[in-house]
Formats: structure tokens, sequence, C-alpha cells
């Protein structure tokens, strides 16, 4: 009994954190129509940007965030001005790929170059080292911490697109891009408004797991099949989607390692592959895709 | 993957072919000089690697000069970003075509140096790895010669300590490839000879980064110690946080391994988790000798700091001595044609020198290095994490070689 639920809590910590970085992806790619394959490198950004911060500068964890989700969401507008707006559509999957490929091979290089090829640490707060203990089985402060704010970035962006002015434009802008531009919607801006809320997610998601997934320039290659795979189960544009598919693969890999530590990634891929041939469109279809 | 491997062996043959080229037009290769080449990883996850085998090149040459026996001895440098067998051999046949190399060296991972084993022979040159660590290793051929360490060797040692402190039950987690398995066979072969008990036996995938479900049952196993072995890396800073986060720490259950866990370029970023893990490891940046403070210093002169200073440092450090005495054996007769590379491994069968990690020895039968294994544990020393070396174990042989057989 203690087993099981210590499976669930580190399940759905390890879920939570994939849920924080693909949610971006999926809102990018179920709203904009944009595979963009360089989202696992804006995550690994805001990871870096955090360390930096945290060690190099001093701040304290809560300033490092703020910092790192603001820094990575203003140096990608310019390239969302620059080349996403260039490839947005459906129209284009193969630019797309190639775009945001050759931006992830570009990042990574440039990571690099600048802090070299060690691991990098975001160092936390007192408050979140040691434990806390839930009832039989005691967990990570931090992994309680970022269950929290996953669950709160839930709540939050399901309230922005389904209950706000600024939801219902962009829902708007994504069904019909002519007819929302002849109303006066600014569809440009809402873009943007969007690709920044992904990149800052991503960012945040990238700081908050960089005890699961640790920062090194090669992040963003090694994580992207598992953003990516969340946002396919779950249904691309799909935020409660995004979120079931996260904690499914996040248990079902933490209890495949557990009972049967040397099949590796088996269990992932074999839940992905299940529930794909049962659901081709992910759990819940997409607004948009 | 096909035309990957089609187009490598396309390259390969043509390297081959622009080799013979140039050979035939160049003549013999300039008399007094020698080549090696060394294959490691320059880019990439493990780039520290290739840099720490870079300058213990350097200092060594410094040092000693750049000429030995009337030959120049000059290093060319090809870049394997990782575990890739088939690279791995193509890269070592282009410095053998191509730059015609007198020796091979390098070698990070087990599966790289094996893959050399069959060109190794049929070019008889010798091949000094400075750091793959799998038992195994050099008895794929005659011309292998090793100056790192063993699993075996580094886990016997542990063991035997964790059995004399009383400890019953033990729990192994290791990654799941060819040291990681040479580690846990050494570990329960050793700790159940001793009268202990290894309660479960974890395999962990060598690509893991959430360790949660390891320290669960780690726990539920009931083991009052473990026995962990990952590849230095990016992975053993998650491995260690993951146990002291899980409260296993809190919990009394002890921590042992190879010093691969806690190598000194990590130091800094396990931060204060690591503080009290026990390890056993051949060198530690804090071994307390001359030569050690001497090689230190002269790395600092060159590089302006010693920070990185870790066991693939000596690794490669003691493989480059041991390139010099064989072209000093062979009077400086070394180069393609001019040296039997059999003869030459022959040559230093025996050898014994003082090494910035103590005393070091290369025994005869299974050409690798004899050497002290030390029991370490890190401890902070002004304001500076290290491993502090408590005892210490000397002659250690590899024993793993021909554990199987």
């Amino acid at each position: 009994m203690e087993t099981l639920f210590g499976i669930a809590v580190d399940g759905v910590a390890y879920g939570m954190i994939l849920f924080i970085i693909s949610v971006g992806l999926s809102v990018t790619l179920g709203l904009m129509r944009v595979v963009n394959l360089a989202h696992g490198a804006f995550a690994m950004v805001g990871g870096y940007v955090a360390s930096y911060a945290a060690q190099g500068l001093g701040l304290p964890y809560p300033a490092a965030i703020a910092v790192a989700v603001v820094l990575t969401v203003v140096a990608t507008l310019p390239m969302e001005k620059l080349l996403y707006r260039r490839i947005y559509g459906s129209a284009n999957e193969l630019q797309q790929v190639l775009l945001t490929i050759g931006l992830t091979f570009v990042i990574v290089a440039g990571i690099n170059y600048i802090f070299g090829p060690t691991l990098k640490r975001v160092p936390l707060p007192d408050m979140l080292v040691g434990v806390v203990e839930l009832g039989p089985k005691a967990i990570p402060a931090h992994r309680a911490f970022v269950i929290a704010v996953g669950a709160a970035i839930l709540l939050g962006l399901w309230w922005l697109l389904e209950r706000t002015d600024f939801g219902i434009r962009l829902r708007a802008a994504v069904d019909d891009p002519a007819m929302a531009a002849a109303l006066g919607i600014r569809t440009e801006r809402l873009y943007a408004a969007t690709f920044a809320i992904g990149t800052g997610l991503a960012a945040l998601g990238g700081v908050l797991g960089a005890e699961l997934l640790p920062l090194e320039p090669y992040y963003a290659i090694r994580y992207i099949v598992l953003f990516l795979a969340v946002v396919a189960v779950g249904g691309a544009g799909s935020i409660f989607g995004s979120a079931a598919a996260a904690l499914a693969l996040g248990i079902v890999d933490t209890a495949g390692k557990y009972l049967i530590p040397n099949f590796g990634e088996f269990f992932f891929y074999a839940a992905l592959i299940l529930i794909l041939f049962r659901w081709p469109h992910g759990f819940f279809h997409g607004r948009a895709a | 993957m096909r035309g990957y491997l089609r187009g490598a062996l396309l390259a390969t043959a043509f390297g081959a072919a622009f080799g013979l080229a140039c050979g035939a037009a160049g003549g013999a290769a300039w008399a007094a000089t020698v080549k090696v080449g060394v294959v490691a990883p320059f880019s990439g996850p493990f780039a520290m690697v290739g840099k720490t085998f870079k300058e213990a090149i350097a200092v060594y040459q410094a040092e000693h000069g750049k000429e030995v026996a009337g030959t120049t001895v000059e290093f060319v440098f090809k870049d394997l970003d990782q575990a890739n067998p088939a690279q791995s051999k193509a890269l070592s046949q282009e410095l053998v075509v191509k730059e015609k190399v007198g020796f091979l060296a390098g070698y990070f991972f087990t599966p790289d140096a094996l893959a050399v084993a069959p060109l190794i022979d049929e070019a008889n040159i010798p091949c000094v790895i400075f750091n793959a660590a799998t038992s195994a290793i050099t008895e794929k051929s005659p011309r292998y010669v090793r100056t790192s360490f063993t699993l075996w060797q580094n886990t016997v040692p542990l063991a035997e300590h964790m059995a004399r402190q009383g400890i019953r039950k033990v729990v192994t987690a290791v990654s799941d490839y060819g040291p990681g398995i040479d580690g846990e066979t050494a570990f329960k072969t050793t700790f159940e000879k001793a009268g202990g008990q290894v309660v479960d036996s974890i395999r962990m995938p060598l690509k893991s980064t959430d360790f949660a479900p390891f320290m669960q049952r780690i726990r539920d196993s009931g083991a009052e110690a473990i026995y962990a072995f990952l590849p230095a890396g990016p992975t053993t800073l998650a491995f260690v946080k993951a146990f002291n986060d899980n409260g296993l720490k809190d919990r009394g259950i002890k921590f042992f391994g190879p010093g691969d866990l806690t190598q000194e370029p990590d130091l800094p970023a396990l931060g204060d988790a690591a503080l009290g893990l026990t390890t056993t490891f051949n060198y530690s940046q804090a071994h307390d000798s001359e030569k050690n403070r001497r090689f230190l210093a002269r790395h600092k002169e060159l590089f302006g700091s010693s920070d990185t200073v870790t066991f693939t440092s000596v690794g490669a450090y003691d493989g480059v001595e041991v390139i010099y005495r064989m072209i000093e054996k062979a009077g400086g007769k070394v180069g393609p044609g001019k040296m039997d590379g059999a003869k030459a491994v022959e040559s230093i069968k025996g050898l014994s020198w003082e090494s910035p990690r103590g005393p070091v020895a290369i025994d005869p039968d299974s050409r690798h290095v004899t050497q002290t294994i030390y029991l370490r544990v890190v401890e902070k020393e002004g304001g500076r994490l290290i491993n502090k070396e408590v005892a210490a174990f000397p002659n250690q042989p590899d024993y793993g070689y021909k554990a199987g057989k």
C-alpha cells in the first residue's frame, strides 16, 4: 500500500513537470498550428538563465524564476516576429520542422559555448529542501511544490482560455483568422501573446524541472521527444488533455521503473503506442487541430 | 541508420584511399616524429573528459619535454562525442591509415575501446586506454595497455571495507551497461564471500533522469546500505540528490560506491548533498603527495585553474608516461613499419613509476595498472568540497581480468 502510494506520488510529480513544459507546446501547436521543436530549447534557456541568476548573481529562488521566465520570453519574442510568423498555419509543416530544429541546434551550440558542457544547477531555497510527510510517504518538498504549481497553471490556463476576453478572441482568431481580422481582432498580437505564454511556461518548467531533467546543453534534443509524446497523447491544443497525458505517462513510467528497472523507458513508449492506437488524435480532440 | 552506416563505410574507404595516395606521394613519414592518435569526447555532454585528457597531456609534455629518445611526440585528436563503436573504429582507422600514428590512445567508453581490438592487431600498434573501465577489454588484444582503473579494482576493496564495518544487507544500484554489470558482479561476489547479503540488484537504464522509483525500491528492500555505480556525468548528480530528497539519507541508509559518483568537476554542482558520501577510487585531487602537488601546480600554471583535475586527468597523464617509456625502450625507432607493437607492449610489462595518484605498475598479465585504491569521504575544506582520503589499500590488481574464466 505504502509502495503504491509512493509510486503514485512520484509519478504525479514527474507528470507535473512534463505537463508544465509540454502545455506551452500543446498551446502553440494546437492554437497556432506550429510544430515548434525548439520548445525544449526554450525550456533549457530558462533553466540556464535561472541557474546563472541564482548562482552567478546570487538572486533568491523566486527572483531567479521570474528573471528566467521574463528573459526567455523577451529573447524569443523577436524570433516570433522574424521567424515564426512566416511559418504559421498547417500548410508548411516541413518548413516548420526544419526551421525549429535548426533553431534548436543553434541554441544548443550557443549554450554550450557560453556556459560550457558541464551540468548546471538551480540551487533550491531552504524551504524546498528536505521532505514533506504525506501520510506514510515522505516526498521531497520540491516535488510537492512542483505539483502545486502544476495544478495552479492548469486552472489558470483553463480560466484564461475559457473565461476571459483574451481567450474568446484567441479562439476566434484560430478558428477563422480572416474573419477575426475583419472584425477588428488583431490576430498578430494575439499570436505573439500566445507564443509568449507558451515560451514562458517552457522556461518555468525548465527551471522547476531542473532536479528531474538535469540542465546540460543537449537537454533540448534529449527531452523534446517526451514533450512531443505528451502533446500527442493529450491532443494538441487541449490543456486538460496535456495534464491527463502527462500524469498518465509519468505514473506509467514510474511504476514501470519500480517494477522492472532494467526495462528502462519501455513502459513509457508502450503506453504511448497503446494510447495512440486507441485514441489516434489523443485523449481530447484539440479545439483546432 | 543504414544510410548512415553506408556513409561511414564510404567515408572510411575514401579516407583509406586518400591516405594511401598521400602515402605514395609523400613517401615515408618524417623520420624523427611520432604521432599519437587520441580518440575521446571533445564536444557534447562528455566534452569535459576530452578537455581533461588534452590538459593532462599538455602538463606531461611541459614537464618532460616533447622529445624522447631523439623523437618528437605529436598528439592528434579525434572527437567522438558519445559511445559509438562504429564511429570509434572509423576514426581510429583514419588515424592509422591517414595520419600514420605510431600509437592509439584515449577512449572514454568501453564499447569504443573494444571496437578497435581487430584494428590494432592488424596494424600491430599499441593502444593505451586512458579510461574505459570494463575488465574484459584487455583480454581482447595483447596490444591494449590501460592506465585508468576497473570497476572490479575499485569495488573489491570497497565491499571488503563495508563487510568489516558490520554491514550485512546491501542493495546494489548500477547503470545497465558493461562497467555497471562489472561493478554489480564484483560487489556481489566479494560481499557474499565476506558473509554479507545482497537483498536486491537494481539495474538502471543509462538514460534515466528520474530516480524516485529506484529510491522507493531501495527503501522497500530493507537494506542498510547501497552500493551505487553510475558513469561520471549528468546522471550521477540526479541520483545522489534523489537519494537525499527521498529521505533515504535521513533513514540512516549508508551510501557507498566507486569514486565516479563524486568526481571533482561535479562536486560544486552536487553541493552539500555530497557531504559524507563514501567512495573508493584511484585518484583524489586532494591526494597528499609531493608529486600530486607538483602536478596540480603545473596544471594551474598552464590553464589558470586546477579545479577540474580528476581521474581522467591522471589516466591520460600516466598513459603518456607509458607511451614515452615505450618510445624510450624502442630507442626512438617508432612509427609505422619501424616498430613491432606487440614487442613495444612487452617492453613495458612490469614497469613501475610514481604517479600523482601514488605508486603504480603495469601488471604483466592483464597489462592493466596495479595501484593503490583509496577510501575517501566527501568533506568541506576551506569552503571547497574535496574527496578526503581516509584509508589506503595498496597494490590492488584488476580482480576482473579473466574473472569469469
